[in-house]
């Protein structure tokens, strides 16, 4: 008999909520749609928006762990003025009218002075096309974001080569590839549309093949998983070129189209036109007629390009750039037994991915019966698509040769005619953009005033020499060195270099650092404990710290808080307007460009106010030009949300795309429409258009697509985005290395200019693997950020720690074994920069010279309001410690930054390091530990039990 | 000690997990606990969430691990939640009644108001899927998010549970698995879908399906493809003008 009866009511629909408001995602960089279940005023349930297009509503571990980031103890409630020393948490309240008064203050007086002693940095910032035209309007040339130790050499790569690149300017045709290569990704950016690619190419039976030395997360799910030496992904690359090349499986009528293979190279050696293109009267590139025999304009229809030979043309020679490529990657040196002995993998592993992406690119062509006309009139009946299709992201960047690694991808897939076809890697709008419709960047030594604006954007793409940032004497310009000669096409900046470089005074001193959103005294540095030496260090003859200032503005007591002398406390996520632009970073989508903004939510509860009208009210106190009116009144008195609905860049063209003209009816260039915002939040917070079906596919070269980015604003000009296989512009930095031309390096930096501005993607060791005594450090060391909390200011979130709170050293388990390392055993690790001692764990899915662990797990005890006993201070660590920002003496006793020579991203994951047994009293601790922080006032005592829900429970305990 | 019900229900709610598409991110997890928090368990209270001893009531956990050596080798994301077993101990264990097992779908509760807390359901529970609320002292676990699926409230595309919905590779998947016509059981028919652990005799409702055979050197065979050198034909890169006049 049943004690009870077996079919007891239960209420099962119970109200959820009392009110749905959506807004936008961020928890990471993914920002997805999201819709905010409210009861009472409490988030009752965050879930995807379904009708996003970045999520289609789903959400991932950190979006629906909003509401403990959203309730977190760590939140900052009130404006800070340091007391105590810097690094000590000592703060004391102040007002927001004397925050902003001392503020206005600091920068005024730079201002007036010499601009370039602001430097003015932001990290997770989703609102840089704000915060870059705000440093424009100051002046400073020194402004980026976190670009430069993220992900600028697939950025950099990507649009020098095709006017596009992985993540925001392109993604895979997750619905038609056959054949899906990922290089370098583990839990990484476009988070959630990847996982949704990936359950797309599981239910077809595509192949998926992962190429990274560590198995986790998506690389345990692919069909093939190839664990490969870190940094030798371009070898690796250029060995499938090979095969493919010595096949002749490549798509030459792709190749002669679409790209810049049939272009014309000028043989000189020695001459200044040695490796340029050979142009007509008008600069127009030439290419050699088959059918004609003559030297002919490359982009005229009529002309037919040789691929290959050399010809006379008057007193010189010139070469195809296919012949180019294929002399360089048909020779022995990538032949797959060449490659392997590098990178580890088998030469019948390469010979047999070569043949696999042959046959599925030539083999399963994939048609869309839709005509289409291309940039230079030629109907086509039918899209035929090579279904082929790669994604690569950190693992590739964060190494010293990113870039021609980068580019080598590019290649491959430009070579199986895969770009923007169907079943391929498809352009997001506003992209693709060629380097010719991009800026060139600002802030030369006659850019910078006293009391003036910097005449254009700090950030661009140099075309050669003459467009880097440097003096007469070649010595950088911008506090980073970017756009200098020692990176020349750091297109997003180098943050990670301004803290080092400020405090040397190299190239000259800052009097402000001010930064957003950025944990540069911690997990965004390189060289952690260095760094916070330098925040902290003073100049011993007048007594004042050698970063005079440090203006800083976070929404949590992350570590960096710490170091700041003024605090400026932000909202959470939820409690904010924002924007995601299509000037900026957009969220669009192949088939359509989108933007999106976020709304309050809920209402702060603390003293803290938005950045953004932090920023735009600074700038009107300062007078700023753009961000007041002729009368010196406020131009956007209504803060953020005023400058997003009324701020035009250019006539017609603001932040927000959607609904634009004065009754709403436009889209991507219209005057400002009052009730913009409504219209975003009538629509779930997001706006997306629609692209043709004539022109959704070879973007590049498609006239309907053209001409419709032309009339969005995308465009100036519907001019063809020709694929740049052999990549000009470098090619004119190493003629400058060669004693060419105007603008020329200083001695010490020409070999290393000449080496690697090559204008055809290369290979050579990581830099750090090339370092004097290097030979006792034997193993790689990587990090991967968990899903659970990539990209997330994740560690002071009560749910996400309960999934990490700590960090071992994955070691291969042959080496482990051979060493005597087992399970739960302590180490010492050590690189040519530190030591620390962590915990390990032998590991199957690893490559065989490689050690990793998660990143970021480390935090400074009593940061994030954890309790200082917390595992992250205790049982969780950094490998930047290990990290050294800058490389070795060179002759001369110059240090580059450790990073790449030509974008200036971080080289992260170049690190090399020795393994020894700690002894058994060692055991149990991490070191070194950081000195605890203290809680500034303001912060709340963390609570010890959380109860969360129990106000919406449905019925009451019995 | 408390009764299942007379016959097995003919309706039989669960999920399907596919290992071969899990990638081990969490989202279920954290949506899970998200929804159940505010939910018909709620709340799912959290102990030193700042402090030292983090420890938290979650009613779906991933498990990551390791399995086989070599070429062999894989790394397995385990979702695992009740398995809503047709025959389940935790029920009969049951000294209060708390713990039932539903008439009209197979769904296993909690019936917290008569939960005493004695953790003998979570003993008796091979897989490990019951956890304990410290902060309120009774047991708690997955209710296939019954204050979901049913929910009038809720659009009908959203009454399914928080973990099926918020997916992001589509590796769960929720449905009837007493109907062998449902989506659901066609996949498992399709997929070789297995029960975990059969031999305890349980017979639980989710299902897991297994990791596809790889598509790598293991399974490339002895001679595996490769290219055919082309034609020297026209010499070096005479190809390049065959395949031009092609075009």
């Amino acid at each position: 008999m049943p004690l009870l009866p077996d079919a007891r009511a239960v209420e099962t629909s119970t109200p959820v909520a009392d009110e749905v408001k959506t807004t936008t995602c961020y928890m990471c960089a993914c920002r997805c749609g999201i819709k905010v279940h409210l009861r009472d005023g409490k988030i009752r349930y965050i879930q995807g928006n379904r009708d996003h297009p970045v999520n289609k509503g789903v959400l991932c571990a950190k979006g629906s762990a909003g509401i403990m980031q959203h309730y977190s103890p760590a939140r900052l409630t009130k404006p800070l003025k340091r007391v105590g020393e810097r690094g000590s948490g000592e703060f004391e309240e102040i007002e927001w009218d004397e925050a902003l008064d001392l503020a206005t203050t600091w920068l005024r007086e730079i201002r007036d002075s010499d601009p370039a002693r602001l430097a003015f940095f932001t990290g997770r910032d989703q609102s840089q096309s704000l915060t870059g035209w705000w440093g424009q309007q100051f002046g400073t040339p020194n402004y980026a974001a976190h670009g430069g130790f993220c992900s600028v050499n697939m950025a950099a790569a990507g649009i020098y080569t095709m006017g596009g690149a992985f993540w925001e300017f392109g993604e895979t045709d997750w619905d038609r590839t056959e054949y899906f290569m990922m290089f370098g990704v583990a839990e990484d950016h476009d988070s959630n549309p990847i996982k949704i690619g990936l359950g797309k190419l599981k239910a077809r039976g595509a192949k998926f093949v992962s190429v990274n030395p560590v198995r986790t997360g998506y690389s345990a799910i692919a069909d093939e998983w190839v664990g490969l030496r870190p940094g030798t992904d371009g070898l690796f690359v250029m060995g499938l070129i090979h095969e493919l090349l010595k096949a002749g499986r490549v798509d030459a009528g792709y190749l002669s189209r679409y790209t810049n293979a049939g272009w014309l190279v000028i043989r000189n050696p020695g001459g200044a036109d040695d490796g340029l293109f050979l142009r007509d009267a008008d600069g127009a590139p030439m290419a050699w007629d088959r059918a004609r025999q003559l030297a002919a304009p490359a982009l005229d229809p009529q002309t037919r390009p040789a691929l290959k030979g050399q010809y006379d043309i008057g007193d010189r020679t010139a070469v195809p750039v296919f012949q180019l490529l294929a002399e360089r990657y048909l020779d022995d040196r990538y032949a797959p037994e060449a490659v392997a002995a590098e990178t580890g993998i088998e030469a019948a592993t390469v010979r047999r991915i070569a043949a696999e992406l042959a046959e599925a690119a030539f083999e399963r062509e994939v048609v869309i019966e839709q005509p289409w006309t291309d940039a230079f009139g030629r109907r086509h009946e039918r899209m035929v698509g090579r279904p082929v299709s790669m994604h690569a992201m950190r693992g590739i960047s964060a190494h010293s040769n990113g870039f021609h690694t980068c580019r080598a991808i590019h290649l491959l897939q430009l070579l199986l005619g895969s770009v923007d076809c169907p079943g391929g890697f498809r352009y997001k709008p506003p992209y693709p953009k060629s380097i010719e419709a991009l800026p060139r960047p600002t802030g030369r030594a006659r850019d910078v005033h006293p009391k003036m604006p910097l005449p254009g954007p700090h950030l661009g793409f140099p075309r050669g020499p003459e467009d880097l940032l440097v003096g007469e004497d070649g010595a950088p310009r911008r506090i980073d060195k970017a756009f200098s000669w020692d990176a020349p096409l750091a297109v997003h900046g180098m943050m990670h270099a301004v803290i080092t470089n400020a405090w040397k005074g190299d190239p000259y001193p800052i009097d402000t650092l001010f930064m957003y959103m950025a944990n540069m005294a911690w997990n965004s540095a390189m060289n952690t404990a260095e760094t916070a030496r330098m925040l902290t260090d003073k100049d011993p003859e007048t007594g004042e710290y050698r970063i005079p200032r440090i203006l800083y503005s976070d929404a949590y007591y992350s570590e960096m808080v710490a170091y700041a002398d003024l605090v400026l406390p932000d909202t959470t996520y939820l409690e904010r307007w924002d924007c995601m632009s299509l000037l900026d970073r957009p969220i669009s989508h192949a088939d359509g460009p989108a933007d999106s903004i976020r709304q309050p939510v809920v209402a702060p509860d603390r003293d803290v106010r938005p950045f953004q009208d932090v920023l735009i009210e600074l700038g009107a106190r300062l007078g700023l030009p753009g961000l007041t009116k002729e009368d010196g009144s406020p131009k956007y008195p209504g803060g953020y949300p005023d400058y997003l609905v009324n701020h035009e860049r250019k006539p017609g063209m603001g932040p927000l795309a959607g609904w634009r003209g004065a009754d709403g009816s436009q889209s991507g260039k219209g005057v400002p429409n009052p009730d913009q915002l409504g219209a975003y939040v009538d629509n779930g917070c997001y706006w997306h258009g629609s692209i043709p079906a004539e022109a959704r596919y070879f973007k590049h070269v498609n006239r309907a697509y053209l001409h419709y980015a032309v009339g969005m604003g995308f465009l100036d000009e519907p001019a063809p985005v020709i694929a740049q296989l052999y990549c000009e512009p470098l090619q004119r930095f190493r003629l400058a290395a060669r004693g060419h031309g105007a603008v020329q390096p200083p001695d010490r930096h020409r070999d290393r200019i000449d080496a690697h501005f090559d204008p055809l993607p290369i290979w050579y060791r990581p830099f750090e693997e090339d370092v004097e005594g290097v030979d006792g450090y034997p193993l790689h060391a990587v990090t991967q950020r968990p899903m659970a909390m990539y990209h997330s200011w994740g560690s002071q979130n009560a749910w996400l720690r309960q999934l990490h709170s700590r960090n071992v050293l994955f070691v291969p388990r042959a080496w482990a074994a051979e060493n005597g390392i087992e399970d739960g055993d302590w180490v010492w690790v050590s690189s040519r920069n530190g030591r620390i001692r962590v915990e390990a764990r032998p590991s199957d899915g690893v490559n065989g010279n490689t050690v990793w662990t998660w990143n970021a797990m480390g935090k400074r005890a009593g940061a994030w309001n954890l309790s200082p006993d917390a595992p992250e201070a205790h049982r969780a660590f950094l490998l930047n410690n290990l990290i050294d920002d800058l490389l070795p003496e060179r002759e001369g006793g110059y240090r580059y930054s450790n990073s790449d020579p030509v974008t200036g991203q971080a080289a992260w994951y170049d690190l090399r390091v020795k393994i020894e047994k700690a002894s058994v009293k060692e055991a149990g601790e991490i070191a070194p530990l950081a000195p605890a922080v203290g809680r500034p006032k303001g912060l709340p005592e963390a609570p010890d039990e959380l109860r969360f829900g129990e106000g919406f429970r449905p019925r009451s305990r019995a | 000690m408390t009764s299942l019900p007379k016959r097995p229900s003919a309706k039989k709610l669960g999920l399907v997990i596919d290992l071969d598409t899990c990638v081990g991110c969490h989202a279920c997890v954290v949506n899970c606990k998200e929804w159940n928090t505010g939910g018909y368990p709620a709340p799912l209270t959290d102990q030193n969430p700042y402090g030292k001893d983090v420890s938290g009531a979650w009613l779906n956990r991933v498990h990551t691990f390791e399995a086989g050596e070599g070429a062999e080798g894989r790394t397995i994301h385990f979702p695992k939640s009740c398995l809503h077993c047709e025959e389940p101990l935790c029920v009969t264990v049951c000294p209060t009644g708390a713990s039932y097992k539903r008439d009209e779908d197979g769904i296993v509760l909690v019936d917290e108001d008569r939960c005493m807390g004695c953790g003998l359901c979570a003993w008796a529970c091979p897989y490990g899927a019951r956890e304990m609320d410290m902060g309120v002292g009774v047991m708690k676990k997955c209710t296939l998010c019954i204050d979901r699926i049913y929910n009038e409230n809720l659009e009908e595309v959203d009454r399914v549970p928080a973990c099926v919905s918020t997916c992001p590779a589509s590796a769960r998947h929720f449905g009837d698995l007493g109907d062998p016509n449902s989506a659901v059981s066609r996949l498992v028919a399709e997929r070789g879908g297995y029960d975990l652990m059969p031999e305890q005799g349980y017979k639980p409702t989710n299902k897991y399906l297994p990791p596809r055979p790889r598509r790598d050197a293991s399974t490339a065979g002895a001679k595996p493809e490769a290219l055919d050198e082309a034609s020297p034909e026209g010499g070096f890169l005479g190809w390049v003008d065959r395949l031009l006049s092609a075009v």
